[in-house]
């Protein structure tokens, strides 16, 4: 249906020996050294660590915000900065506040990257962003609201709706769900995992979550001892010996959140709430 | 891709980068529109691509009879779909081969395009209600701001009551950041401004014979009007804005909230030691750039009159008698309240969003500006009596 099923190349993103060091005047702090990540077409991939572990930083790296210290950074086949030139059709990136801009509405923050290319007609572009706006689950009436009038839930989904607007390849996620309520989190969860299947995303995850977690990664990456220690299914990655995995993933949260995944089964097969309810349960 | 014949020779093609086209083919005595090549937003984005593809699309108008064969395209995305969707005026074609994929992209694109809701048009009551706020809206600021100076006055007694309570180690950051770090464009300015004033006037002076009053035309209009003046009008520009803009921020980001929160209130901890700092470090400013500008003067004046700086500086206490600068340093003492209060305002009124704050920190400084000019009008017709030798 689109690149990611069709392109022959399968690798999305590559990472090899990274090295990132902040200086301060205090001395040097090391956040990753020699760094490898791999990630293939159609993977839902998690990043998994300890605050103060860099695992925004990495996101940022592969963005090309931030140049890493040592090491390379491929994406699509491409070093991150000639990404960013190219502009939101090859990489959407969803940041944790949203990140829209508060002096435009609704419908010009999701245009705003199509209308900048400064080519495709005026009509076609505002069609293209409402029917982005309601895949996302939200109604056309709220397409002249201003940022500032929307909920946390609907600023995350204006926002997903942005960074998918020209259906890049690879999506990056900065804590989908921080903030929102248990059910918000829900409905989230599922037009991610929907997106996903519809349109045949890449996405790297930045998330505390672990429902979230549980719910839509393929695969998880944990990210200690300034590296990656293991990267796997969610029962590959418990399996693995080590104390952060251990106090992270079967502390009280953990157990409950895995309970929850075997039973995931039974309860995975009871209809969706209908995305229109819940992006109006959401509204102020 | 379908394996079925296609009226089209070309092989659909997964190349990521060959561009979008339509033609039409005539297959079994009727006319196809054959869509080939990779329709994503990707492709589509050079100017060349998209020039082509236009006067393709161009070349085969919506018509009832024609069929569309989209079996060719290698990738189809939403904004590709959106674009033959607008181009098939939003119906289906009534011939049509595509591939299940390119289906269900086009299926939700049709699903999902709507009509954009307008937004409701100003009608001629809320034009004209719009202007009628202009008046109450003035009404509302003055009250503001006189309620602002109503509560530095209630904070003041709280100060003098408890002065130990005070935020102190605020109000001497404060006057670090307004006083000591304007010094140096104050005086640059100052300076030249003296330099310039010198020149214009012995270029008058010489034509009278009147040179030895330059003394008399700079020290008074120098100490009394124009340094208290030219320092407001930068300190304006440079401490009004910073005052707006970082209370704005703190408005942006909930700061302000927090504070309410925690009993904190905004007039105490936040207005009152900005209005202190202003208050003491506003004249030490305006006496500063009075003595670069007048030292400016002087150097001017003994190079084009040749009036020497001893004479320059024994002849200044006789022609200004010191009530100027009483009065000089009195009047600036006002504009500093006036700036940091002004600052406050417009701060607080910020809106949580960026366009607020730029408007907010616009209006902070014109206001100011406006405000100190005003006030040293005031100033002037209320002690036109005092100062003056003769």
């Amino acid at each position: 249906m689109n690149a990611a099923v069709t392109s022959p190349s399968s690798t999305v993103v590559d990472i090899r020996k990274l090295w990132t060091v902040f200086k301060s005047p205090d001395g040097e702090q090391v956040v990753h050294r020699d760094l490898d990540l791999h990630l293939d077409r159609g993977e839902v991939l998690s990043l998994v660590g300890g605050s103060g572990t860099g695992k925004t930083v990495l996101l940022r790296q592969i963005l090309g915000l931030q140049k890493p210290t040592k090491g390379a950074v491929e994406v699509l086949g491409r070093a991150p900065g000639e990404l960013s030139a190219a502009g939101a059709a090859n990489v959407g990136m969803l940041f944790q506040h949203g990140a829209l801009f508060s002096a435009f509405s609704v419908l010009e923050n999701i245009a705003f990257p199509l209308r900048e290319l400064k080519l495709l007609p005026d009509e076609l572009i505002r069609n293209a962003a409402l029917v982005k706006l309601q895949m996302v689950g939200l109604e056309p009436q709220h397409a002249n609201k201003s940022p500032s009038d929307l909920s946390g839930g609907m600023i995350k989904r204006v926002a997903l709706a942005r960074a998918l607007i020209m259906d890049p390849p690879l999506l990056l996620l900065d804590e989908p769900t921080a903030g929102l309520d248990p059910e918000a989190s829900d409905s989230f969860c599922d037009l991610l995992r929907g997106l996903h299947r519809e349109l045949g995303l890449t996405v790297v995850m930045v998330t505390h979550d672990l429902d979230t977690l549980f719910d839509l990664s393929t695969r998880i990456a944990v990210l200690a001892d300034q590296k990656v220690i293991v990267s796997g299914t969610a029962r590959e990655v418990i399996a693995y010996p080590h104390p952060f995995i251990h106090e992270y993933f079967l502390g009280g949260r953990g157990q409950r959140a895995l309970e929850a995944l075997h039973d995931k089964p039974a309860a995975g097969k009871a209809p969706p709430a209908p995305q229109p309810e819940a992006a109006r349960a959401e509204e102020r | 891709m379908s394996p079925t014949p296609s009226p089209a020779d070309a092989p659909a093609t997964d190349d990521a980068f060959a561009p979008p086209r339509a033609q039409t083919q005539d297959v079994d005595g009727r006319t196809w529109a054959v869509a080939s090549g990779c329709w994503t937003t990707l492709a589509m984005s050079t100017r060349p691509a998209w020039e082509a593809l236009a006067k393709d699309l161009a070349a085969l108008p919506p018509a009832d009879d024609r069929a569309w064969d989209l079996r060719p395209i290698g990738q189809l995305d939403h904004i590709g779909a959106q674009l033959l969707w607008e181009h098939w005026r939003q119906a289906w074609p009534a011939t049509i081969e595509l591939s299940p994929q390119h289906q269900a992209v086009l299926d939700q694109v049709a699903k999902f395009t709507v009509a954009t809701p307008d937004e409701p048009p100003k009608s001629l009551s809320d034009r004209l209600h719009a202007l009628a706020h202009h008046g109450p809206r003035a009404m509302v600021v003055l009250r503001d701001f006189v309620g602002l100076i109503g509560q530095l006055a209630l904070d003041l007694c709280t100060l003098a009551r408890a002065p130990h309570r005070a935020p102190w180690r605020d109000f001497s950051g404060h006057l670090y950041q307004f006083g000591a770090t304007a010094l140096h464009i104050t005086a640059l300015v100052g300076l030249l401004i003296g330099v310039v004033l010198a020149y214009l006037i012995s270029q008058q002076l010489r034509n009278y014979g009147a040179e030895a009053f330059v003394v008399n035309i700079l020290g008074l209009s120098l100490i009394r009007e124009l340094g208290p003046v030219l320092a407001a009008v930068l300190i304006a520009g440079r401490s009004g804005s910073a005052i707006t803009a970082q209370i704005g921020v703190m408005r942006v980001t909930e700061e302000l909230d927090a504070m309410r929160v925690m009993g904190i209130p905004h007039g105490f901890r936040l207005v009152m030691p900005r209005v202190l700092a202003l208050a003491i470090a506003m004249p030490l400013i305006s006496l500063w750039t009075s003595m670069a500008a007048l030292a400016g003067g002087m150097l001017a004046a003994d190079a084009a009159l040749g009036i020497s700086p001893s004479y320059f500086l024994s002849a200044l206490p006789r022609a200004v008698p010191i009530s100027n600068l009483w009065l000089a340093l009195a009047k600036s003492a006002v504009f500093g309240v006036l700036i940091a209060l002004i600052g406050c305002y417009f701060g607080m009124k910020v809106k949580p969003n960026t366009e607020s704050l730029g408007r907010g920190t616009t209006s902070s400084v014109v206001t100011s500006i406006t405000a100190v000019i005003l006030v040293d009008a005031l100033f002037a017709v209320l002690f036109k009596g005092i100062g003056f030798r003769g």
